[in-house]
């Protein structure tokens, strides 16, 4: 008898969990709804039921957990977005959430404080903006590294790897004698972020980057990362231009409060509080980022058509200069990243859809439009020579180029069921490696090569 | 006999009112009594009251408080509010519109029990 009350409160005990897997649920909804639980099966064992055969009864009297959780989620649906805060994210940190909240916060302030520390030896924000711009990746994301590196735990040489990699970041930023103004100051500027930013990711699959799957993750939680820093960084100007509105008001400036502390150091935080919400939220809401990709795929493939159009019709190339060729860069990035989130979001097993057209008539587009950028830059540097600038594009675009036409390639593969789509993503995200040797490049080979004049 | 959904569930509201009405209680013993009070034949899914509760609670027509008797379990008393009162007093003045309009249609005109053929004209 005894042995079969436990078996019960076993099952009971294995219930309870799935109970309490579901964010539905409170706790105070699965303790009243277990009290039920066990109230109907005292009834039932009273009329002559074995325990076990009383909680299956009970169970299915309480009905389909779906249709109870949907009644629940229904009833209580403010709780999916106080979840979203409040609770550690499910993984690693228990809800008991306060503590997770207190950690983040304490992050964040650290990388506050981080920015402030050149001005304690004399490296004003004013005075030296360079400074701050060659800086702008360490400042920003080495924290974050730091902070995934302690959330996972990683292990020694991971954590040794790590340090190196922002060591020579940080090398590679002020070590060099670079002239403010330089062109490859601002190539390192803009390749650094992007450098640390692959480090952040092989500390955020703690060390575990030869992974695809988790190369993937590092995809998502980029496209995540991005949508919220950019709702942070709104909120926060709303705020700022409210709180100097304000101050005005009392005849207060508060303008270098708002310039040298307020900005650079929200902007520091809110990496690290990104970060924190993304994992905190991640199996609560649908993902946004794939929502965005549906959203501008069919615009970019329209935008992509008319500029090419454009093109015909007044029969002139590309004018490249700098401001062009970054442009274009850019125009490219979002095109791989359009690929990137749709696939980030897609069903393994499903089969290509209209959707999956729209992306190859996109990836064609983009390659037509690379082709001419690269004729352009080709004759621009026949003319003037190879300089820094130019050959950060080229390098870019011909990245850009490869890995757009393999992606043209498996895609039609896909399209035309004769590749699972699974090529695609590894192509991808075995690419990752492809961008962190590029940018380490740029950011350790380009300054002695182009002169530090 | 089976009662249909919607009328089971638009009569849950009057019943859990009316059952706290006369004490407060918990959710099982409030299915008990509905089972005794209609025989049997109001059947609800066990756990769909809960969210019901919920429901009356955020809209202030119940109260709740757990209780945690010596050596027992803990368990979640619900108890009716003075709005409560007056929302199944409303309740009980529509169901008795409606119930006394459905028996004069019963009682005179004898209809409805038995299906019968369509007059010609």
């Amino acid at each position: 008898m005894d042995a079969a009350r436990e078996t019960v409160e076993a099952q009971i005990g294995e219930w309870l969990a799935f109970m309490h897997r579901r964010r539905e649920l409170s706790d105070a909804d699965a303790a009243e709804l277990e009290d039920h639980l066990r109230a109907r099966m005292d009834d039932l064992v009273s009329f002559g039921l074995e325990p076990d055969e009383a909680f299956l009864v009970a169970v299915k009297r309480l009905g389909s957990l779906d249709a109870l959780t949907r009644e629940f989620a229904r009833e209580h649906s403010d709780r999916l977005w106080r979840q979203l805060v409040l609770d550690g994210g499910g993984q690693g940190e228990p809800a008991g959430s306060t503590r997770a909240l207190l950690v983040v916060v304490a992050w964040a302030v650290a990388a506050a404080v981080l920015v402030k520390v050149p001005a304690l030896f004399g490296l004003g924000l004013d005075d030296h903006p360079a400074f701050y711009a060659r800086n702008a990746g360490v400042f920003g994301l080495v924290p974050l590294v730091a902070y995934f590196a302690w959330r996972r735990a990683v292990s020694r040489p991971t954590a040794l790897g790590l340090a190196l990699t922002c060591a020579v970041g940080v090398a590679a930023a002020n070590a060099y004698p670079l002239h403010d103004d330089a062109p490859v100051t601002v190539l390192t500027a803009l390749h650094l972020p992007l450098a640390l930013w692959l480090t952040v990711g092989v500390a955020y699959v703690g060390g575990d980057w030869r992974s695809a799957s988790r190369r993937m993750d590092f995809i998502r939680f980029t496209g995540e990362w991005v949508v919220y820093y950019a709702l942070i960084a709104l909120g926060g100007g709303v705020l700022t231009v409210l709180t100097a509105g304000a101050f005005k008001a009392i005849g207060v400036r508060p303008d270098v409060f708002v310039g040298s502390w307020l900005l650079p150091c929200g902007a520091a935080g809110a990496v690290v509080v990104a970060a924190w919400l993304v994992e905190a939220k991640q199996s609560v809401v649908e993902n946004i980022a794939p929502v965005l990709t549906k959203v501008f795929t069919p615009l970019f493939v329209a935008t992509l058509a008319a500029f090419l159009g454009g093109v015909l019709w007044t029969r002139t190339g590309i004018d490249v200069d700098r401001d062009a060729l970054i442009l274009f860069d850019l125009v490219l990035a979002v095109v791989v990243g359009l690929v990137l989130y749709a696939l980030s979001a897609r069903e393994p097993a499903a089969g290509p859809d209209r959707f999956d057209l729209l992306q190859l008539a996109l990836v064609v587009a983009a390659l037509l439009v690379d082709v001419l950028v690269l004729v352009a830059l080709a004759h621009r540097i026949g003319e003037f020579g190879f300089s820094a600038n130019k050959t950060a594009a080229l390098g870019e675009n011909l990245l850009l180029l490869t890995n757009l036409g393999v992606s043209a390639y498996l895609l039609t593969a896909f399209v035309r069921h004769r590749a699972p789509v699974v090529r695609l993503e590894r192509w991808q995200t075995g690419y990752l490696a492809v961008y962190a040797a590029w940018t380490w490049t740029v950011v350790l080979v380009f300054p002695p090569v182009f002169g530090f004049s | 006999m089976r009662i249909g959904k919607d009328l089971v569930a638009a009569s849950t509201t009057p019943l859990v009112l009316g059952i706290l009405a006369e004490g407060e209680s918990y959710g099982y013993a409030i299915l008990k009594q509905v089972g005794e009070l209609s025989g049997g034949r109001l059947e609800w899914t066990d756990g769909l009251l809960y969210p019901l509760l919920h429901r009356l609670e955020r809209l202030g027509h119940v109260e709740s408080v757990w209780r945690h008797p010596d050596g027992g379990r803990r368990r979640k008393y619900y108890r009716i509010t003075r709005q409560g009162r007056a929302e199944l007093a409303e309740q009980h003045r529509q169901w008795s519109t409606v119930v006394e309009a459905l028996r004069g249609i019963w009682d005179d005109a004898q209809v409805a029990v038995l299906p019968r053929p369509v007059p010609a004209d």
